[in-house]
C-alpha cells in the first residue's frame, strides 16, 4: 500500500500532498492535532529527511517517526526543483515505486506538454486528476502511460464540453490577468530520464 | 431566470479562480496569512450563492488551501453540494475536495450515501470512475456496508476502467466492513482471470494485500496464483504474485519446493531488476522455510547470495542498498554463506549513503562470531567516533549493543572488555540512548557475577566523573548512565575498592542537578553503600571513622530532602532519619552495623520480560471486575498523584532529541570546551575520562591529556606493559588476543601430546587451520544467571499480536461455504426487520431512520439547505424504487448464478459448496503433492466465465474416482453438481422456462434443427454458464411448438466405466393442460447402438417411462445406450407414445424424434496435465489434422469456453491467444486441439490416435461456430 504521495520543491513547499491514510496526533497528547497541521508537519519532516540527501546516494529511507518509521519507506525521486516522494509499506517494490514515479511524471510531461514547476503549481487540481489514474486509495491503478493519458484527456474533453470551470466569461479575464505575468521559466526538463534504474521493460 | 444566470456569469469575472488564488499569494509572500485569510473570506462568500458554478470555483479553491496546511472542514457540507452537481466538471472538483479533507469523523459523509450511489450506477462511467476514486479515500464503516453490494456489482461493468476500480476499492470496503469480504470472494477471484490485464491486476493487487496480513486464509488460492506466475508477463503482477508467495511458503514448505524452479528460471532469465529482486527474496522465503536440508538448496542460497553480491557491487546506490536488505534476510539461516561476504559489507560501512551504512550495520550483527567480535566492535567504535549525525551515531551505539548482547551474550569471550566498551561510550555527547547503555551495565553486572568486581571498579570511576557527565543535562541522555553506576556501586559496595570515596561522589551537591529518578537512585544506593561501610569500620577498633561516615550522610542528605522530587524527598528524609538514629547509637558505643546492612540483605534477582503477564490468571479471579464501585467523576482528580510515580521514568526515556545541524554541534562543542577550562573538576579528573579525547581532533586537549599517562583501569597485572595511547577496550582486545594464542599454544602441546601417542593408528589428522569457533573459551568462566521466571508461567508468547489492528477482522476463512446470512446488504434491508418481500413498503420506512437525526440538527441551522436536501431525497427515493424494480427483474432472469443477492441461487449454491471446498482443499493437496493431477481446476474458471469458480474441483475431482456407480441414487452423494441436478432439475426447468420468455436469444448448438435430442452437457461438468443453458433449451422451444402437448430436453452423456456405453437424459415437460400417463420410450436400434432393455424384452419393445405427468409438470428420465464404435456420428430414430387425459376423454399420442449421437458425444471431459500432455503428443502415435474456422467474431476466452462446453474439452494451458486442449473418447482415445486465433480466423491443429473420429469432432466444431 500507499501511505502517502508527497511533491514538494527545493525548498519544501508542497506541490501537491495525498494521503491515503489519515494521520492524525495519537489522542493521548493532550494538544489534539488537526489532520491539516500533522500533514504539515509530516511535509516538514519529509523534506528534512529527503533534502539533506545527496543526489548520488541511493533513493530509499526509512520513513520519519510522525509517518510510522521503520515500518514505511519512503521512495522518492529528485527532478530538478521538484522531489516526488511516495511513502510505502513494506507490501511495494521499491524498485517498482520508483518505476511508477518516474511512469507519473513522464505522465505528467505528456499532459503538460514539457511539465514544469509552474505547471504544478498552477494546476494542483489536473495533477491530482492524473494521479487519480496512476493510484487509487494507496493502491496501484495502472502503471501504462498510454492507457493513463487517455483516459486523462478522454475526462478533460468531457470537462471542455461541459464549459469547464472557468467558462468563456471568466477566462477572458483570467487572460487579461496573465498578460502582466513575469515570464514564466519554462521546462523543469525532467533532467535525465535515463538515470540508471533498471526498468520494469514491458509497462 | 435567465437573467439571473446571466448576472451569476457577470459576477464570476470577478472571483478568483484556483489560478488567480495562487498567484496571489505568490505576491503577498510578506503578508502571506493575512491574504489568505482574506481569500477565505471571499471563499465563504462564495460558498452563499446559489450558482453551483461559483461554489465549485470556491471549493476548488479550498482544496488547495488545504494543501497549505490551513482547515477547511467547515465546507465540509458544500463540498457536498458540489459532489452532487449534475456536471462532471463539478463532480470532479467535489470528490476531489472530499477525498483530501474527509474522514472517518467528519460527519456529513453520512449525507454522501444516496449519491454516492446514484454516481455509482450512472450511465457515464467518468461519473462512476470518480466516485470510486473519490470514495476509495473516504470509506467508513457506515459507507461500506451501505455500498458495498453496488460495487459488487460494478466489479462486472462492462467496462474495464470501472472494473479495475471497482475491484480495487473493494479492499478499502473489505477494511472497513469485514463481513463483506466472504460474500464479496468468489467474484474478486473470479477476477484473478479477468480479460483484461488491468483489472487483473488490480484483482491481484488486492488479494496480495489481503493475504499478506491473513495469509493462511488465501493458501488455497496457491495453484491459482501459480499458474499466473508461469503465465503472466505483466511484471507487476508477477511482483505481486511473487511476494505474495513469500508470505504463503512459511506456512506450506511443500509450496516452496514447488516454487524454486520457476523462480530460479525467473532469476535466471528476467532482465528487470525488480522482479530479480523480488524473485530472490521469495526464494530466500523459501529457504527459510524449509528447515531440512534438500540436495540442491545450497545450489539456490549460492545463486542467491551471488546475484546479490552483483547486485551490492553495482554503483547504483539503489541496488546495492536492495542487495544489502536481501542479504540480511539470508543471514537469518545461512549466516555462514554470508559471512564469506564479510569484506564487501564492511566496505560498505564506509559509504557515504548513510541508509547504505545502516544496512550495512543491520548485516554486521547477523555475522559476529566470538571470534571476530572484537575486531567488528572495534572497527564499529571507530566509526562513532567518526560519525556526523547524531542519528548515525546513535545507530551505530545501538547496533554496537545489539551486536554485542545478542542471544544472551552468546559471542562474548571476555566481559572486562565489554564492560569497558560500555563505559567508552558513555562518551557519546547528545546520545539519547544513555538509558540503553545503563540497561546493559545493569544487565551485565547482574547476571555476570564473575564480572561484579570490575564492573563496580569501573562505575565507581564514572560516579567519580560524573560531572562530565551532566554537562548539559537537558539534552544529555547519557545521564542515564549514572543511574546504574550508582545502582551497581551500592548494590555490590562489597567489592568496592574505597567506598568512602564513592559515597562521597555520590553526595556531592552536583548530583541534585540530575534528574529525580536518579537521584532517587542516588540516595538509596548511598545508603546501601553506608551499610556497608559501617559494617567495613566497625571491624577495626577506631570508631571515629564510622562516626565520620554517618557524620557525612547527615550533613549531606539534607541536600536532598528539600528534593522538588517527591521521590528522591521521601527517600532521603526517611535515611536521614535513619542515619540520625544510627549516629545516636554509634555514640552509645553500639555495633550496628549488622542491623543496618540487614536492610539490604538479599540478592535481586533479575526477571525475565514479561514474566508478570505470563502468570496465568488464578481460576475465579475477575481482574476487570470491580472491586468496589467507583463513586461518580468528583474523585477523578484524585487520580493525579498516581501519574507522579508511573510517568516518572517514560518522561525521561522518550526521546526528547531534537536535530541538530552541524553549526549548532560545533558551537555547542566550542562551549563544553570553555566548559571544561573553566571547571574546576577538570583537571583532577581520571584520566580515564580523558582518553577518549587523545583521538578526538583539537589541539587545546593535548596538553591535558599529556598531562597523565598512566593506564586509568585496573588491567590485570599479568600484562603489565601495554601500549597507552590506546583507548581501554582495545587494551582487553590485546589482552584477549594474547590469551587465546596461549590457549591455543596449550591446545597445540596438548594435541601433539596426544598425536604422538596416537601416531600408530589412523595417520595424520588436519591442523585446524583457523581457529574455530569452539575453541575459544571465555577468559574465565561466566556465570550468567538466568532470568527468573514466575512458577507457574505461561509458555505461550502469543501475546505480541496488536489488538487495533484492522486486518485483525479480515482474519476470515473463504473457503467455508457461505451461509444463507451471509449477504451483502441491500439497501431494503437498512431498515431494520422490513421483509424483503415488501421491499416496496420496506423502502419508504427506511429512508427514515438514518437521517432524521442528522435532519434535526441541521434544521434549525439551515432551512433551505434542507428543503434543497428534502428534494433531492424524495427524488433518489424513486430512483430507487425503480432501481429496485429493475433488480427484481434481473432476479428473475437470473442475472448471474453467483449474485449472493437472489436468494433462490443462493440456497442452491450454498448446497453445492460444502463438497466443492473439501475438493478444494484436497486439491491444493493434489497440486502440491506433485502427483498428475487435474489441472483444469483453473482452465475450469477460464472456460465458463460465468461459472462459480470454486464449485470446478468438485466436478474434476468426482471424475477422477474410478467407479462410479450406475445407481444413480449413490451417484447423488459422489457430485455436487449431480445432487444439485436431481433435486432441483424440476425447479430449475421451470425456472428456466420462465426466463426462456425473456431471452429469445438463437443460439447455436451442435444437434440438428429438428431433433428433438441435444446434445451438451455432461453431468459431472462444471456448472454451465446460465446463457449456454437457456440455449439448449431455446433450441427446444422450436419443438414445442411443433408438439401440443410434450416437450422433451435429452442430455447423451458417455459412461466413464464402461467403453461402450452412452446415457441419455430426456426431461419430459407436460406442456398441456391435460394428464400425461404410460409413457413409452421406444427407439429403433441400429447395428451399431442399442438402447438397453430390461433382461427379458424383446428388440423392439419400449421402455417404460416410470413417472406420469400432471399439467405444467417436467420430469427426467435416463436411458442407457450400447455402443459398439464410437468413431462415427449416429442418429436414431424413435418414438414416445403416451396416454393425454383429459376429464372426460383419454387420448393415445405419439411423437416421433431423432437422437443424434454426435462424436462429440462420446468424448469425456478429462483434465490432463501439461507435462502428460507433452508426452503424449511426442508419443508420435497420434495422427493429426487440422481445420481453420473463418469470421469468428468472439474473445478468445469465449471461444475455448464454447469449446470446452459444447466439444467437452478441457484446457491444458494458455498462452496468450493459444490454447491447448484435450479430451478422451469413452473408448479412451487420446484427442489433443491446439487452438491459434489471429484477427477472426481460428485455426485448430488436432491430434488422435481415430483419425475418423477426430474428423467427426473437428466438423462438429466447425458447425458450433458456423451457427454462431
Amino acid at each position: 500500500m500507499i501511505k502517502a504521495i508527497l511533491i514538494f520543491n527545493n525548498h519544501g513547499k508542497p506541490r501537491l500532498i495525498r494521503f491515503y491514510q489519515y494521520f492524525h496526533q495519537a489522542a493521548q497528547d493532550t494538544s489534539y492535532c488537526k489532520a491539516e497541521d500533522m500533514q504539515q508537519q509530516i511535509i516538514r519532516e519529509t523534506f528534512h529527511l529527503v533534502s539533506k540527501r545527496d543526489d548520488n546516494v541511493c533513493n530509499f529511507l526509512e520513513g520519519g517517526s510522525l509517518i510510522g518509521g521503520s515500518d514505511y519507506k519512503l521512495i522518492y525521486r529528485h527532478y530538478a526543483t521538484l522531489y516526488f516522494v511516495f511513502c510505502v509499506d513494506s507490501s511495494e517494490s521499491e524498485l517498482g515505486i520508483l518505476d511508477l514515479i518516474q511512469v507519473f511524471v513522464e505522465t505528467l510531461d505528456k499532459c503538460f506538454e514539457n511539465v514544469c514547476e509552474l505547471d504544478l503549481i498552477f494546476h494542483m487540481d489536473k495533477v491530482h486528476y492524473i494521479l487519480q489514474e496512476v493510484v487509487m486509495g494507496g493502491m496501484v491503478l495502472e502503471t501504462n502511460m498510454n492507457e493513463i493519458v487517455a483516459q486523462v484527456e478522454v475526462q478533460n474533453r468531457m470537462e471542455k464540453s461541459e464549459g469547464g470551470l472557468s467558462a468563456a466569461p471568466a477566462r477572458a479575464v483570467s487572460a487579461v490577468k496573465n498578460m502582466n505575468l513575469p515570464e514564466i521559466p519554462r521546462n523543469i526538463n525532467i533532467g535525465d530520464i535515463n538515470i540508471k534504474v533498471p526498468s520494469l521493460s514491458p509497462f | 431566470m435567465a437573467l439571473k444566470i446571466v448576472k451569476g456569469s457577470i459576477d464570476r469575472m470577478f472571483d478568483k479562480n484556483l489560478q488567480d488564488l495562487v498567484r496571489g499569494i505568490r505576491n503577498h509572500k510578506e503578508d502571506e496569512a493575512k491574504y489568505i485569510s482574506t481569500c477565505i473570506d471571499e471563499i465563504k462568500q462564495e460558498l452563499k450563492q446559489d450558482n453551483i458554478a461559483v461554489k465549485a470555483n470556491a471549493v476548488c479553491k479550498l482544496t488547495y488551501l488545504q494543501m497549505l496546511g490551513y482547515d477547511v472542514s467547515w465546507a465540509a457540507f458544500n463540498i457536498v453540494e458540489v459532489m452532487s452537481s449534475s456536471k462532471f466538471t463539478y463532480k470532479r472538483i467535489g470528490y476531489l475536495a472530499a477525498s483530501q479533507c474527509f474522514h472517518e469523523n467528519t460527519d456529513v459523509i453520512m449525507l454522501t450515501t444516496n449519491q454516492i450511489r446514484k454516481d455509482l450506477s450512472s450511465p457515464n462511467q467518468y461519473d462512476t470512475g470518480v466516485a470510486l476514486t473519490g470514495l476509495s479515500c473516504f470509506v467508513t464503516p457506515d459507507l461500506a456496508r451501505d455500498l458495498a453490494n453496488d460495487i459488487m456489482t460494478l466489479m462486472s461493468h462492462t467496462k474495464p476502467y470501472i472494473r479495475k476500480k471497482a475491484v480495487l476499492i473493494m479492499y478499502k470496503v473489505f477494511l472497513k466492513y469485514p463481513e463483506s469480504l466472504r460474500p464479496a470472494f468468489p467474484r474478486l477471484k473470479e477476477k484473478l482471470e479477468d480479460p483484461d490485464p488491468g483489472v487483473q491486476s488490480a484483482a491481484v493487487n488486492v488479494i496480495c494485500e489481503l493475504a499478506r496480513r491473513n495469509p493462511k486464509n488465501y493458501l488455497s488460492l496457491a495453484p491459482l496464483f501459480f499458474k499466473l506466475m508461469t503465465s503472466s508477463t505483466n511484471n507487476w503482477v508477477l511482483i505481486k504474485i511473487i511476494k505474495l508467495f513469500g508470505a504463503l511458503t512459511p506456512l506450506e514448505p511443500r509450496l516452496g519446493k514447488k516454487l524454486i524452479e520457476p523462480l530460479t528460471n525467473l532469476i535466471h532469465s528476467t532482465s528487470a531488476m525488480s522482479l530479480l529482486y523480488e524473485c530472490v527474496n521469495t526464494v530466500i522465503a523459501v529457504l527459510i522455510s524449509l528447515s531440512s536440508g534438500m540436495p540442491n538448496h545450497s545450489a539456490s542460497i549460492q545463486l542467491c547470495v551471488q546475484k546479490l553480491r552483483i547486485l551490492i557491487e553495482d554503483s547504483d546506490q539503489n541496488l546495492k542498498y536492495l542487495g544489502l536488505l536481501a542479504m540480511s534476510k539470508i543471514l537469518k539461516t545461512h549466516p555462514k554463506s554470508v559471512q564469506s561476504h564479510k569484506d564487501l559489507i564492511l566496505q560498505c560501512l564506509d559509504d557515504k549513503d548513510e541508509s547504505i551504512r545502516l544496512r550495512a550495520l543491520d548485516l554486521l550483527y547477523g555475522m559476529v562470531s566470538k571470534k571476530n567480535l572484537m575486531e567488528i566492535v572495534k572497527k564499529l567504535m571507530i566509526h562513532v567516533d567518526k560519525a556526523e549525525g547524531t542519528t548515525y551515531r546513535d545507530e551505530l551505539l545501538t547496533k554496537i549493543i545489539d551486536i554485542c548482547s545478542q542471544s544472551n551474550y552468546q559471542y562474548i569471550t571476555n566481559f572486562e572488555w565489554y564492560i569497558s566498551i560500555l563505559v567508552e561510550l558513555t562518551r557519546l555527547e547528545g546520545t539519547r540512548h544513555g538509558h540503553l547503555i545503563a540497561s546493559q551495565m545493569l544487565d551485565v553486572a547482574i547476571r555476570v557475577k564473575a564480572i561484579r568486581v570490575f564492573a563496580v571498579a569501573q562505575m565507581a570511576t564514572l560516579l567519580d566523573n560524573a560531572h562530565l557527565l551532566t554537562g548539559n543535562m537537558q539534552r544529555n541522555g547519557i545521564c542515564e548512565v549514572l543511574y546504574a553506576a550508582a545502582w551497581i556501586c551500592g548494590e555490590f559496595s562489597e567489592h568496592l575498592e574505597n567506598p568512602v570515596q564513592t559515597l562521597e561522589a555520590m553526595l556531592r551537591p552536583k548530583v541534585a542537578t540530575l534528574p529525580g529518578h536518579i537521584q532517587a537512585v542516588y540516595v538509596q544506593n548511598a545508603a546501601k553503600l553506608f551499610a556497608t561501610i559501617l559494617k567495613n569500620q566497625e571491624g577495626n577498633t577506631d570508631s571515629t571513622a564510622a562516626q565520620e561516615t554517618s557524620q557525612m550522610m547527615i550533613d549531606r542528605l539534607p541536600l536532598f530532602v528539600q528534593s522538588a522530587n517527591l521521590e528522591v524527598q521521601e527517600r532521603a528524609s526517611c535515611i536521614l532519619q535513619l542515619v540520625k538514629y544510627i549516629q545516636k547509637l554509634q555514640q552509645k558505643d553500639v555495633e550496628v552495623a549488622e542491623e543496618v546492612s540487614a536492610l539490604f540483605a538479599g540478592e535481586l534477582n533479575p526477571v525475565a520480560p514479561k514474566a508478570q503477564k505470563k502468570v496465568p490468571v488464578p481460576e475465579g479471579l475477575d481482574l476487570d471486575a470491580w472491586i468496589n464501585e467507583p463513586p461518580s467523576e468528583s474523585e477523578s482528580e484524585d487520580e493525579q498523584p498516581k501519574a507522579i510515580f508511573t510517568k516518572e521514568e517514560p518522561k525521561h526515556s522518550r526521546p526528547r532529541h531534537t536535530e541538530v545541524d552541524e553549526k549548532e554541534l560545533a558551537r555547542r562543542r566550542e562551549a563544553r570546551k570553555q566548559e571544561q577550562a573553566n571547571n574546576p573538576f577538570y583537571i583532577k579528573a581520571s584520566p580515564s575520562s580523558q582518553k577518549v579525547y587523545q583521538e578526538a581532533p583539537g589541539v587545546e586537549h593535548i596538553p591535558v591529556v599529556q598531562i597523565d599517562l598512566s593506564v586509568p583501569l585496573k588491567v590485570p597485572a599479568t600484562t603489565p606493559s601495554h601500549p597507552t595511547g590506546l583507548p581501554m577496550s582495545d587494551q582487553y582486545v590485546k589482552l584477549e588476543e594474547e590469551r587465546r594464542q596461549k590457549e591455543r599454544a596449550e591446545k597445540k602441546k596438548k594435541e601433539k601430546k596426544k598425536r604422538k601417542e596416537k601416531r600408530s593408528g589412523r595417520g595424520k589428522k588436519h591442523d585446524s587451520g583457523p581457529e574455530s569457533e569452539e575453541d575459544i573459551t571465555p577468559a574465565h568462566v561466566v556465570d550468567i544467571v538466568t532470568e527468573e521466571m514466575p512458577e507457574n508461567a505461561l509458555p505461550s508468547d502469543d501475546d505480541d499480536k496488536d489488538p487495533n489492528d484492522p486486518h485483525k477482522a479480515l482474519d476470515i476463512d473463504l473457503d467455508k461455504p457461505l451461509a444463507d446470512s451471509e449477504k451483502l446488504p441491500v439497501r431494503s434491508h437498512r431498515a431494520a426487520g422490513a421483509p424483503k418481500s415488501s421491499a416496496e413498503d420496506g423502502e419508504a420506512e427506511n429512508a427514515t431512520p438514518q437521517e432524521p437525526k442528522k435532519k434535526s440538527s441541521k434544521e434549525k441551522r439551515d432551512k433551505k439547505k434542507d428543503k434543497e436536501r428534502d428534494r433531492k431525497r424524495s427524488k433518489e427515493e424513486k430512483k430507487k424504487k425503480k432501481h429496485k424494480h429493475e433488480e427484481k427483474e434481473e432476479d428473475l432472469l437470473g442475472g448471474q448464478a453467483e449474485e449472493p443477492v437472489v436468494q433462490s441461487e443462493e440456497t442452491k449454491e450454498v448446497e453445492a459448496q460444502p463438497t466443492s471446498t473439501s475438493a478444494e482443499v484436497s486439491d491444493l493437496d493434489f497440486w502440491l503433492s506433485n502427483a498428475p493431477v487435474p489441472s483444469n481446476t483453473q482452465e475450469a474458471a477460464t472456460v465458463a466465465e460465468a461459472a462459480p469458480a470454486p464449485e470446478a474441483p468438485a466436478g474434476t475431482a468426482a471424475d477422477s474416482e474410478p467407479e462410479e456407480p450406475k445407481d444413480t441414487e449413490t451417484e447423488e452423494s459422489k457430485s455436487s453438481k449431480h445432487k444439485k441436478k436431481k433435486q432441483k432439475k424440476e425447479k430449475e426447468e421451470k425456472e428456466k422456462k420462465k426466463k426462456k420468455k425473456h431471452h429469445h436469444h438463437h443460439h447455436h448448438s451442435d444437434g440438428g434443427g429438428e431433433e428433438s435430442v441435444q446434445n451438451g452437457t455432461v453431468e459431472e461438468e462444471e456448472p454451465l454458464p446460465p446463457m449456454s443453458n437457456y440455449c439448449l433449451l431455446a433450441e427446444n422451444s422450436y419443438i414445442k411448438m411443433m408438439m401440443e402437448d410434450a416437450d422433451q430436453v435429452c442430455d447423451i452423456q458417455g459412461n466413464l466405466q464402461d467403453g461402450s456405453q452412452v446415457v441419455v437424459s430426456v426431461i419430459f415437460e407436460n406442456k398441456s393442460d391435460s394428464f400425461l400417463k404410460s409413457m413409452e420410450f421406444n427407439v429403433l436400434d441400429s447395428l451399431n447402438s442399442k438402447l438397453q432393455r430390461p433382461e427379458g424384452s424383446g428388440p423392439h419393445d419400449g421402455l417404460t417411462v416410470p413417472f406420469q405427468l400432471p399439467p405444467g409438470v417436467s420430469n427426467e428420465a435416463r436411458f442407457v445406450f450400447t455402443v459398439q464404435s464410437i468413431v462415427m456420428p449416429q442418429k436414431l430414430k424413435g418414438t414416445l407414445t403416451f396416454i393425454v387425459k383429459n376429464e372426460d376423454s383419454s387420448t393415445h399420442e405419439k411423437l416421433d424424434f431423432k437422437l443424434h449421437f454426435t462424436c462429440t458425444s462420446y468424448l469425456i471431459t478429462t483434465p490432463c496435465y501439461s507435462d502428460a500432455f507433452a508426452k503424449l503428443l511426442e508419443s508420435g502415435d497420434l495422427k493429426s489434422s487440422s481445420v481453420r474456422l473463418e469470421g469468428v467474431n468472439m474473445p478468445f476466452h469465449h471461444l475455448l469456453a464454447r469449446i470446452c462446453f459444447h466439444h467437452h474439452f478441457s484446457v491444458v494451458e494458455r498462452i496468450d491467444s493459444c490454447a491447448s486442449m484435450y479430451s478422451r473418447s469413452i473408448q479412451g482415445h487420446h484427442v489433443c486441439l491446439l487452438v491459434k486465433t489471429s484477427g477472426q480466423t481460428v485455426s485448430i491443429d488436432a491430434k488422435c490416435d481415430e483419425p475418423t473420429l477426430l474428423g467427426n469432432v473437428l466438423d462438429e466444431i466447425k458447425q458450433t461456430f458456423s451457427q454462431c
